[in-house]
């Protein structure tokens, strides 16, 4: 069963938020039927395919048993520095802990897109990609002294949990802990609950009508201008680009959207994950609208944490050169995150060279005078969206052949 | 420590206005960016002792002259 596509899951969708929103509207707590959901819909997910199932259990165990395990280590550094005591760090085991837990909540994701590239299915399985961010900065978050506690059963809902499991958004695992913890007040919940519906019916919009339009139009286009003359195979070819790109952006946000409503029932603030794209300025601030949760988690795991250690350790002196870095390697590893290909990496890499060049341009004296400027903004507007375009182009697969 | 700080701040802005900016957001004003965010956490850690990572504040909580002092503030 998909996801927000099948009859069938609308169908167990509808039956399975009536009790939560019972529970919501009374001001109990809906945490162990949300969890009891979570888990049937998981197995519905993956009725027809038990490796994956037990891909998905074995990654769940060695994130929990990790996490703890990593948890514990820091409990005993941080009480042994509160302590004024030297931490036991002599055993090797103690001072890794960091990388071994970060290596450990990697690698299954890292095997699977290895074995892919074979044509294999090593660990794999659907959600994992996804999986890998909420457990990563879960880890990270521990090393930095921000996550003390990590009730077994939260933690386990926030794995699983099924409105957002198969392709984000990516949620927080503090927020997650925080809404799970409060009890939402009657007339919260019904605000919740009115804002989620209404997302939930946008989204289904956009990803029912809106994107089939453009995946037939992906096709149509070229078809109907024909290849008489070489400008029709250009438009054509355009058009045909500019579809799969407004039909990218109506699958994924109506899914997202959907996805926040359905959030919204079990009393979980699933956060925004677009906020219109196509009316960027800029890369930046195309990433700043796109595929938010995923730039932002890029943003605040990877790319701060790498430009802070090229700064402390004196790698770089510039400030410029190193953004520029740090973007070009940020977006790479996203890149690699969607899949070992030529293309994905293409793409990736694309968007590093698009944000480095940005930044450079943002610092010049021809930027800083004319940035306010209308026609400034309705050039930069412009090349913007063409430049997203080309870049869902390579994504697709079209431009690089496998 | 607010004079020692203010100079920080000074200083990875590259802009003296901050001293009568005390209450503007610094990343609309363009003084701060992602990358001068970063110098001012890794200055503060030098000077100060303070450290704050990158996900401990939200930037909603850090972006004018006067949360920056309050959030060193509070870790002193």
């Amino acid at each position: 069963m998909t996801f927000y596509t099948d009859p069938a899951f609308f169908i167990l969708l509808a039956v399975s938020v009536i009790p939560a929103i019972i529970l919501g509207l009374r001001e109990k707590r809906i945490k162990a039927y949300g969890f009891a959901v979570s888990v049937f819909f998981i197995l519905v997910l993956f009725s027809k395919d038990g490796w994956e199932l037990a891909a998905l259990l074995f990654y769940l165990l060695v994130s929990f048993t990790v996490t703890k395990w990593y948890l514990a280590q820091q409990k005993k550094k941080f009480s042994s520095a509160a302590a004024h005591v030297p931490a036991p760090s002599a055993r090797p085991l103690f001072r890794f802990a960091y990388p071994i837990a970060l290596f450990c909540v990697i690698a299954p994701l890292v095997i699977y897109k290895v074995s892919a590239v074979f044509d294999a299915n090593l660990l794999g399985f659907l959600g994992i990609s996804y999986i890998t961010f909420k457990t990563v900065q879960v880890v990270i978050e521990i090393h930095d002294g921000l996550i003390e506690e990590m009730p077994p059963l939260d933690y386990l809902w926030f794995l699983i949990f099924f409105p957002t499991f198969t392709s984000g958004p990516i949620l927080r695992s503090r927020s997650f802990q925080d809404d799970v913890a409060s009890l939402i007040p009657r007339a919260e919940y019904c605000d919740l609950l009115l804002r989620g519906a209404y997302r939930f019916l946008i989204g289904a919009f956009y990803k029912i009508v809106c994107s089939s339009v453009f995946s037939i139009a992906l096709w149509f286009i070229p078809k109907a201008l024909g290849d008489t003359s070489p400008v029709m195979v250009v438009l054509g070819q355009v058009g045909s680009a500019w579809s799969y790109g407004l039909y990218l952006f109506f699958d994924f946000a109506g899914y997202s959207l959907m996805a926040m409503g359905v959030g919204a029932v079990f009393g979980i603030r699933v956060p925004r994950n677009f906020k219109a794209p196509f009316a960027s300025l800029d890369i930046k601030d195309f990433w700043n609208r796109w595929h938010i949760t995923l730039s932002f988690w890029l943003r605040d795991f990877i790319f701060m944490r790498l430009a802070r250690f090229i700064r402390k350790e004196k790698l770089m002196t510039s400030r410029l050169a190193t953004s520029c870095c740090a973007y070009v390697i940020n977006m790479g590893i996203m890149g690699l995150w969607h899949g070992l290909t030529p293309s994905y990496i293409a793409y990736g890499l694309y968007h590093g060279l698009l944000l480095a060049g940005n930044e450079i341009f943002s610092k010049t004296a021809f930027y800083k005078r004319y940035k306010d400027k209308r026609v400034f903004k309705l050039v930069s507007w412009f090349v913007t969206i063409n430049l997203v375009m080309f870049g869902f182009a390579l994504f697709s697969g079209r431009v690089i052949p496998a | 420590m607010e004079e020692k700080l203010l100079a920080l701040i000074a200083e990875v802005c590259d802009s003296d206005d901050i001293y009568d900016l005390r209450d503007v957001d610094l990343f609309a004003e363009g003084l701060l960016d992602s990358m001068g965010a970063i110098d001012l956490l890794i200055g503060i850690e030098e000077q100060f002792s303070v450290s704050i990572a990158p996900t401990e504040v939200a930037r909603e909580e850090m972006n004018t002259v006067d949360a920056i002092i309050a959030q060193v503030g509070k870790r002193l």
